[in-house]
């Protein structure tokens, strides 16, 4: 072991252990006794698919929440962190996946927000402030005007900005989710090599990413979770993306929602040559084509920022600058805007529910309604009789669990509100559905049924396009497969020849993301 | 969810206390709800006891003839403000409307190219004056959509324009005499502000008018459900298919509306067009709503809310007047009022979320 590492001669060092660490949320245990070891001096990389348990052990290590069971000993010594305080205190520094920056103060006010230089007194000293914030960014190979404003910066400065943030502090552990999942080629080598200055300094690193070429490259350890438990542990140096796909992935049979997979009806929509611009510089999508069948389920999955989203977007009309055809049965689809695409049969679930979904203060009926009015009026009078009986039918065929279509729709669990955003895009009844993550944060059983659902609906003959992270997912209700990376499709897969490991291989190893241009 | 009605047999004693708790939270849920309305009866019972004059027909009626201009402009301001916007312009369209069809009652349009000065009938002059009122509108809705100005700034700049305007129409001065001559065509412009229909003047019969259609759009057609849908989450609203800007521009063309058509009940009631008509009413409009129960961030409140909370406003500033109570003061208590209101309406949602988490 200690001949095939390089840098030290003895064992390594452990710094921080997390100890048999449990998690239990109401009812479901998001850990289950995981031990993970933090080596100083080296990148610890965390794998697993979305769900493995990668966040919520981050969120414990870094005191935003409390395990259930298990202890976390550092250097040797059993502590608590009740806050992120504690653990800041004890220089552990973490940096999150979603930004956190102020969009409206400048880069050096955001650098030491909390924590500004002062002169004696409460007067913050902005020349001091200014020259610290710019040695910062230096270390970052940035050289920048640290008078701009956050919010001004492209995704990627936004995300080194983010990380300057971290260095700040004292670090003696440092975490980092997804750190490049905004980043592009140059800003990720800049930010490798920052992480190398940081790690011969000492400090330890834990790296969590899907990006599995990303890994094996900085990587010193690497540990994989999966439904929560460890599932190993080695040095990087001594395994390959083959032995990391086959650890992350379980070998459960796919059984649970499978569906008799049915001919392929007529195209229904028939995408040429999209491309999306993205506001800074470059394509968030790059030339996408596919086309969509009567009937059929097609997945598209990739990793967070591979496009996904926005490719919905602009099928929906809802993205502006996108060029390209988009043809609808047929027909020329112009007009960039939703209210016209839904007038020509497409209606979309979109990704984040509460802000782009849900109408909270209007009731479970009027949510279901809402696209519908027109249709549901005499005389441009609202009916309450044909309200009715339009919402208690996308209640009864979606079983929506409500005792009342007049109560809040806030009132409802995540998995019945889900499904009230869904009831009003089959309402307009639409020929092309596109549902953006429909499972996300519903429980297993609702899950279940909302396949079930999609299942149904492409029996009727809609065309539905399923976009997830989740493989299994994709897996079990997809007819055909799409894998998407950097804005476009790596791959295509039938029902029948797709696997765990083709999906991961193609979403995010090293040789799918530099076949790329 | 189910109101529990009774405990039955065989259920623990501290289950029995939290049903009767609960129920007392629905009791108090429902009297923050009618709050509004109960301030209303609250004012009339404390009022006709200070003075014996306050609780007669005569004053009931010059009282809601004060009430009616104010709840026009509610009317209007509560579309704007369930869209999650404000419209701050709309005393100052009521004063240009004035001036517009005063001026036009007055002296006519002169046309100098034909060397003629043409009148019109007072249908026509009225018709001008809400068609005044919805350009004026819409230009606010244009600034909102089509240029990105925050309500709050575009229809602030209006307040100026628009009163500015007023002036400049007669530089400064009166149109004093809106009787109009028979020779001319133009008499009757005092049907709307000083005219009765039924022993009731004109103005309240508007008022009820411009409440009844306007509940009707609100509650029961599409695009009174699209304006709480923007409202209630714009984004979603997107989404959904609702052309969100062509909503937000109407409301603000309603909103003129409304302010145009209390612009010329107010100068009828006059019997004369003065460029500073209507000065600082766009708060008196917005404080109606508030009251009434409306939230300033949009996708709640209703249009009857907002009439009651402009009774309660009118009610209690002449309530005030009557008994004697000092100018000073009576802004002072109105001031308190309205934010009260707001505290009310705090709680009210506390409550609200304590009764969805059972």
């Amino acid at each position: 072991m200690a001949s095939a590492h390089s840098r030290a001669s003895r064992p390594d060092d452990v710094i921080l252990r997390a100890e048999a660490i449990s998690k239990a949320f109401a009812g479901t245990l998001a850990l289950d006794e995981v031990t993970f070891n933090i080596y100083r001096g080296k990148v610890n990389v965390l794998v697993g698919e979305n769900g493995a348990g990668k966040s919520t052990l981050m969120r414990i290590l870094s005191g935003a929440e409390q395990p259930t069971a298990g202890r976390i000993l550092l250097q040797g010594e059993e502590v608590k962190f009740a806050t992120p305080r504690d653990a800041a205190q004890r220089g552990i520094g973490i940096i999150h996946q979603e930004l956190n920056l102020f969009p409206n103060l400048s880069i050096a006010e955001n650098l030491f927000a909390g924590r500004e230089p002062t002169y004696p007194g409460y007067i913050v000293d902005r020349k001091r402030e200014r020259l610290m914030a710019s040695k910062l960014l230096e270390r970052l190979e940035q050289r920048l005007n640290v008078d701009l404003l956050a919010g001004e910066l492209p995704l990627g400065l936004q995300q080194l900005v983010e990380i300057a943030r971290a260095l700040a502090e004292d670090v003696r552990l440092l975490i980092m989710d997804e750190p490049t999942s905004a980043l592009s080629a140059a800003e990720v080598d800049i930010l490798f090599r920052v992480i190398e200055d940081l790690r011969d300094h000492g400090v330890a690193i834990v790296y969590i990413s899907h990006k599995l070429g990303e890994v094996q490259r900085i990587g010193d350890y690497v540990t994989v979770l999966r439904d929560g438990r460890l599932i190993a542990e080695a040095r990087m140096a001594e395994v390959d993306t083959s032995w990391i796909v086959e650890r992350m992935v379980s070998r459960s049979q796919r059984v649970a929602f499978s569906r008799a997979h049915v001919s392929r009806g007529a195209t229904v929509l028939q995408v040429q040559e999209l491309t999306l611009p993205s506001p800074g510089a470059g394509l968030i999508l790059d030339s996408v084509s596919f086309s969509l069948h009567e009937g059929e389920i097609l997945g598209i999955y990739g990793l967070m920022g591979a496009g996904r989203t926005e490719l919905l977007g602009c099928l929906m009309g809802d993205q502006k600058l996108a060029r390209g055809e988009v043809r609808i049965m047929g027909r020329l689809a112009t007009a960039q805007d939703p209210a016209s695409r839904l007038g020509l049969g497409v209606a979309l679930v979109p990704e984040d529910r509460q802000a782009e979904g849900l109408f909270p203060g209007l009731s479970v009926k009027e949510n279901i309604v809402l696209s519908s009015l027109r249709r549901l009026s005499k005389l441009s009078i609202l009916s309450n009789h044909l309200q009715d009986e339009a919402a208690k039918r996308m209640v009864r065929d979606l079983s929506i669990a409500t005792s009342d279509i007049g109560r809040p729709v806030s009132e409802l669990s995540g998995g019945n509100q889900q499904k009230s955003v869904v009831g009003r895009a089959l309402l307009t009844q639409p020929k092309i559905l596109l549902l953006d993550e429909p499972t996300r944060g519903i429980d297993v059983g609702a899950k279940a049924e909302m396949f079930g659902i999609m299942g149904q609906l492409a029996d009727q003959g809609l065309g539905v396009i399923f976009v997830s992270s989740e493989l299994k997912e994709v897996l079990a209700v997809s007819d055909r497969i799409l894998v998407m990376a950097r804005g476009r499709i790596t791959a295509e897969f039938a029902a029948e020849e797709a696997t765990e490991n083709a999906l991961v291989q193609a979403s995010a190893s090293r040789e799918a993301l530099e076949a790329l241009p | 969810m189910k109101i529990i009605d009774r405990p039955r047999v065989g259920v623990p004693a501290e289950q029995v206390t939290s049903t009767i708790a609960f129920n007392r939270i629905r009791v108090g849920m429902l009297l923050l709800r009618l709050r509004a309305l109960i301030a209303l009866i609250v004012l009339i019972i404390v009022f006709s006891f200070l003075s014996p004059s306050y609780l007669t027909a005569g004053n009931l009626i010059v009282m809601t003839r004060h009430v009616a201009i104010n709840a026009i402009l509610a009317i209007g301001q509560t579309f704007v403000i369930l869209t999650g916007g404000i419209d701050l312009s709309v005393g100052s369209i009521a004063g240009i409307t004035g001036m517009i069809s005063g001026g036009l009652l007055d002296q006519g349009l002169a046309l100098p190219i034909f060397g003629v000065v043409v009148f019109f009938s007072v249908p026509v002059v009225i018709a001008i004056g809400l068609l005044v009122g919805i350009v004026f509108g819409g230009v606010n809705g244009l600034a909102i959509t089509r240029f990105r100005v925050a309500p709050f700034i575009a229809t602030l700049g209006m307040l100026y324009v628009a009163r500015g305007l007023a002036e400049l129409r007669s530089n400064g001065g009166t149109f004093p005499n809106l009787a109009g001559r028979s020779g001319l065509g133009n008499t009757g412009f005092e049907f709307i502000g000083v005219d009765s229909v039924l022993g009731i003047p004109v103005g309240i019969w508007l008022m009820v008018l411009f409440g009844v259609v306007a509940a009707l759009i609100a509650a029961r057609t599409p695009f009174g459900r699209r304006v709480y849908a923007v409202g209630g989450n714009a984004r979603a609203a997107v989404l959904s298919g609702i052309r969100v800007n062509r909503i937000k521009l109407a409301v603000y063309m309603i909103s003129g509306f409304c302010a145009a058509m209390a612009g010329l009940i107010l100068t009828s009631e006059l019997g004369a067009a003065y460029p500073d008509t209507a000065t600082t009413y766009e708060l008196n409009a917005i404080a109606a709503a508030v009251l009434g129960g409306t939230s300033l961030s949009g996708g709640k409140g209703t249009i009857v809310g907002t009439i009651i909370g402009a009774f309660v406003i009118g009610f209690l500033s002449d309530g005030l007047v009557l008994v004697g109570v000092s100018t000073f003061w009576q802004l002072v208590v109105k001031g308190a009022v309205i934010v009260l209101a707001v505290v009310l309406d705090q709680a009210q949602e506390r409550l609200q979320a304590r009764i969805t988490l059972r």
